[in-house]
């Protein structure tokens, strides 16, 4: 998941204008980012999340090596050619093709989202501002709702706090969280290593069974593979990171992401599952998931500083951008109340434990309401001119709603969404790509019917 | 200065894995290892900054 750093590289510099020669920048300055990008709080969450549902080690670690390639590969041949053919960002391009009031549509689904994924990470760092209070209870896997008082008191604390400095901007919990990458990194690492000699038996099968707790359903080597890919589908997909990639001089830069996937969505996932395949082994199906006590036996308290700190460098970002989302949706709104209004939200969620013990469910989600728009991007670049459909609509045409690309954003999703529990998918990850194709096909059919010349071509001519 | 920071850095981050690698090897008591990791922590992220700020 995601981090703050790399939106150094994408600070409000060329909102609305193509990324000049000068300003684009080789391709170290990317694979530092997206190292430190993907090793963050959520980690804590994903991998132990996956022994829950009974992942074998021979699916885990083939359905990572796998998945994080294929994701890879997506940023490097999709997000990066876009990214450089267009030079700019996903809002800006995104106005160009759908006009302004279907992208403070976009604002307003993406800061909710990063409004729940914050409050996970608010959820996140309270287990482990918790550990010393014996008050406090940890949520267990199967809790959605706030587990007493002492639990909530620290959330809200958390989230306060955590929304001040939000409201602050965040380039010092940016600078926190660069100093943080490394050694973040071996924490996890470090963590496993101390939990090996701990374990009944150290033979893969019994610690990686293969067998899901309670009611969880099983997933299998598809399930990794497709989460591992499509985790982070907003990202590359839904082109989000073409806010950062713009920036790419060679397309080179576009296998940067690997360092991210490879560190953080692979070793630090394997070692957090090892954490819970402990505590597993420990206590059956009531043990816990939550990361602070985990870490905590493990390696005392530096695993808590770097939880809290993983949770916190996580969160405040995401709160600083929801912030903005919300922004774009009411311009009028100024950027501290925003943030104020997306902290609270932020807060209450944190309070409800569903969103980071059902973190696997959440980020299928957001994958599949964000990912669609993606697709209509890659419709309008690459396919558009060949297809006789209008490039950029909605600029060139002066259109404010661009209706073709509302029916292709929200109807594939909605049968996304009614397929996964129609089909009992294990996880919404498998139905991510689908959508994304079926919102591709809906742009370009709906496309031919309503806007079959470029609008106004004659003057871009 | 920023060479000292340097050297503390990686001798901190040394400091943050050599530890479980020894108790994971029986060759270190937990509580030594969980002490050793909380000093490695906070000599790195004194020694960070520095070494970053300068580069």
């Amino acid at each position: 998941m995601e981090n703050s750093p790399v939106e150094n590289l994408a600070a409000e510099e060329y909102e609305n204008e193509r990324v000049p020669e000068k300003a684009q920048k080789g391709p170290s300055s990317f694979w530092g980012m997206y190292a430190g990008e993907h090793t963050a709080g959520t980690e804590f969450m994903i991998g132990p999340l996956f022994v829950a549902f009974g992942v074998g080690f021979g699916d885990l670690i083939l359905g990572l090596i796998l998945g994080n390639f294929a994701a890879v590969l997506t940023w490097r041949y999709l997000t990066t050619t876009v990214a450089m053919r267009t030079r700019y960002t996903l809002y800006h391009k995104l106005e160009m093709i759908c006009g302004r009031r279907l992208v403070s549509g976009y604002n307003l689904a993406n800061g909710l989202l990063f409004c729940f994924l914050a409050g996970a990470m608010v959820t996140v760092s309270a287990t482990a501002v918790g550990v010393p209070f014996e008050n406090v209870q940890m949520p267990s896997f199967n809790d959605t709702m706030p587990t007493g008082l002492a639990w909530s008191v620290v959330v809200v604390i958390i989230g306060a706090v955590m929304t001040l400095v939000a409201t602050r901007g965040y380039a010092t919990v940016a600078k926190v969280a660069n100093y943080a990458a490394p050694w973040m990194f071996l924490i996890f690492i470090a963590a496993a290593l101390a939990t090996i000699p701990k374990l009944d038996s150290r033979q893969v099968n019994d610690i990686w069974t293969g067998i899901p707790t309670g009611d969880n359903m099983k997933i299998g080597f598809w399930g990794v593979f497709f989460f591992a890919w499509f985790c982070n589908a907003a990202m590359h997909l839904g082109m989000s990171d073409m806010s950062v990639l713009r920036y790419a001089r060679k397309a080179s830069s576009g296998w940067a992401p690997a360092a991210g996937m490879y560190l953080g969505h692979c070793i630090a996932w394997i070692c957090a599952s090892l954490l819970f395949a402990y505590q597993i082994q420990r206590f059956g199906d009531a043990a816990s998931p939550a990361p602070g006590p985990m870490v905590f036996e493990a390696i005392g308290w530096v695993g808590l500083i770097c939880v809290v700190i993983a949770g916190w460098t996580t969160a405040n970002p995401t709160i600083y951008r929801a912030g903005l989302a919300f922004q774009g949706v009411l311009p009028k709104l100024s950027r501290a109340k925003a943030t104020l209004a997306a902290g609270a939200v932020c807060t209450i969620a944190g309070l409800f434990p569903a969103f980071a013990m059902q973190l696997l469910d959440f980020v299928g989600i957001y994958g599949m309401v964000l990912a669609p728009v993606g697709a209509i991007i890659v419709v309008d670049v690459f396919l558009a001119d060949k297809l006789g459909i209008a490039q950029d609509p909605a600029a060139q045409g002066g259109l404010s709603f661009n209706m073709a690309a509302l029916i292709a954003w929200v109807v594939p999703a909605a049968i996304g969404f009614w397929a996964v529990g129609f089909f009992e998918m294990p996880l919404p990850t498998y139905a991510t790509l689908p959508v994304w194709i079926g919102s591709g096909i809906c742009y370009i059919i709906l496309s031919k019917i309503l806007y079959a010349k470029p609008v106004k071509a004659v003057q871009t001519a | 200065m920023k060479n000292l920071a340097i050297i503390l850095g990686a001798i901190a981050l040394l400091g943050t894995i050599v530890p479980p690698t020894l108790f994971l090897m029986d060759g270190m008591a937990e509580g030594t290892m969980k002490l050793t990791m909380l000093i490695a922590c906070v000599v790195w992220f004194v020694t960070a900054p520095v070494w970053m700020r300068a580069r």
